[in-house]
């Protein structure tokens, strides 16, 4: 926690606002573009970094435990239970080629729940994020080394789904 | 026959490349990473030679392409690696005069601002991937080149691969990335990349 927050996140933030100086400056099309990669990337990780934090909880704070509730309810719909949808949850992620990060979103045009992976530092853009889980090395592999599924398996215990809950109504909302 | 790949040895004991890359590193990434590749290349190709159809095929190609990269990779950076000279346990890190040097020299202009390039290019993978030193099949310079997660190289002949995967350099280097960039020069194997580029420059082109 403390490299990952202090370290990767605190390298994208850093990246982030060189990239959004330099972009302020660029002169034209071309060197616009050219921030593009810079831009993604480190905007990306400041997003992702930034979600990923707030639906973490320690376990004597919530984290793990999914309250009653349209949260819930909607998981049980689209995945058939909760423990169903945190296996495909788990199977996308640890399927990633590379680094990225595995969520719950929620699809504007469906109104369901789906799971989705992006690569590297890609911000989540087709659905609202609900739940990310990173699952570049640095995030585990001090802890798991190599074993990923242990890692996938252990999260759930301090996943916030207050947060993730909050997220789904705001969405909900936003499309009805 | 496909589906009977498997993993090769290295070169050396797993602490031969130490200080430069723990022995933690070195067992987990060969007899675990490497390993799972080569498990998994064959278990692809094995449902490959069984697939019907165009659209099994096209199915089974990202699994063959990220494990078999992921062979193809790691076979090549184990042996572009070797204990330390300035440890006193081989050859690594030394790069004695001879057709390599040459046309680094003549590419880079100094064996220093290789090591830069190559450094700074590799360091700057927006995720996991490979640095690569290569033969350029046209014009049989060396040039410096990247590829995302597990792609081989393919638009230039392999010299010398630096596998910038976090599983590669996290338990030793943390998130310092360039201490490892550094680090590693110490253990490459300049006489296999040699060899390398002796058989790109003379040999058939790619």
């Amino acid at each position: 926690m403390s490299l990952h927050h202090t370290k990767h996140h605190q390298t994208y933030v850093t990246g982030l606002n060189a990239a959004e100086e330099a972009y302020a400056k660029a002169s034209g099309p071309k060197e616009k573009i050219k921030l593009q990669a810079a831009l993604k990337f480190n905007g990306g990780g400041h997003i992702n970094h930034s979600l990923f934090w707030k639906n973490l909880a320690p376990t004597s704070a919530g984290g793990g435990e999914i309250p009653s509730g349209a949260l819930k309810e909607a998981l049980e719909r689209d995945f058939g239970s909760v423990d169903a949808f945190k296996n495909k949850m788990n199977t996308a992620t640890a399927a990633i080629q590379g680094s990225g990060w595995g969520w719950l979103g929620y699809s504007p045009t469906t109104s369901k729940l789906e799971i989705v992976t992006t690569p590297n530092q890609d911000p989540l853009l087709s659905h609202v994020p609900i739940i990310g889980i990173d699952i570049w090395e640095h995030a585990f592999y001090l802890q798991y080394k190599n074993v990923k599924p242990d890692y996938l398996k252990a999260i759930w215990n301090v996943i916030n789904f207050r947060e993730a809950e909050a997220r789904f109504l705001e969405a909900a909302k936003q499309s009805a | 026959m496909s589906g009977q790949h498997t993993l090769p040895d290295l070169p050396y004991a797993y602490d031969a490349l130490e200080p430069f890359i723990s022995r933690q590193i070195m067992e987990l990434h060969h007899k675990k990473h490497h390993q799972t590749y080569v498990n998994a290349l064959n278990a692809a190709e094995q449902a490959y030679a069984k697939a019907s159809t165009p659209k099994e095929r096209i199915a089974l190609q990202s699994a063959l392409k990220f494990n078999g990269g992921g062979h193809i990779n790691h076979s090549l950076f184990w042996k572009n690696l070797a204990p330390a000279k300035s440890e006193n346990k081989g050859n690594g890190g030394s790069l004695h005069e001879g057709p390599l040097k040459k046309a680094i020299v003549e590419a880079f202009g100094t064996f220093d601002n290789l090591k830069k390039e190559f450094n700074t290019t590799t360091a700057g993978i927006q995720g996991s991937g490979w640095g690569w030193l290569g033969v350029n099949p046209q014009s049989k310079r060396l040039e410096i080149a990247t590829t995302s997660n597990q792609d081989p190289l393919l638009t230039l002949t392999p010299v010398i691969g630096v596998d910038v995967w976090e599983h590669a350099f996290y338990l030793q280097y943390l998130n310092v990335k360039v201490d490892y960039l550094n680090a590693i020069w110490n253990v490459i194997n300049f006489e296999e990349a040699e060899k390398r580029y002796l058989d790109a420059v003379g040999g058939a082109k790619l």
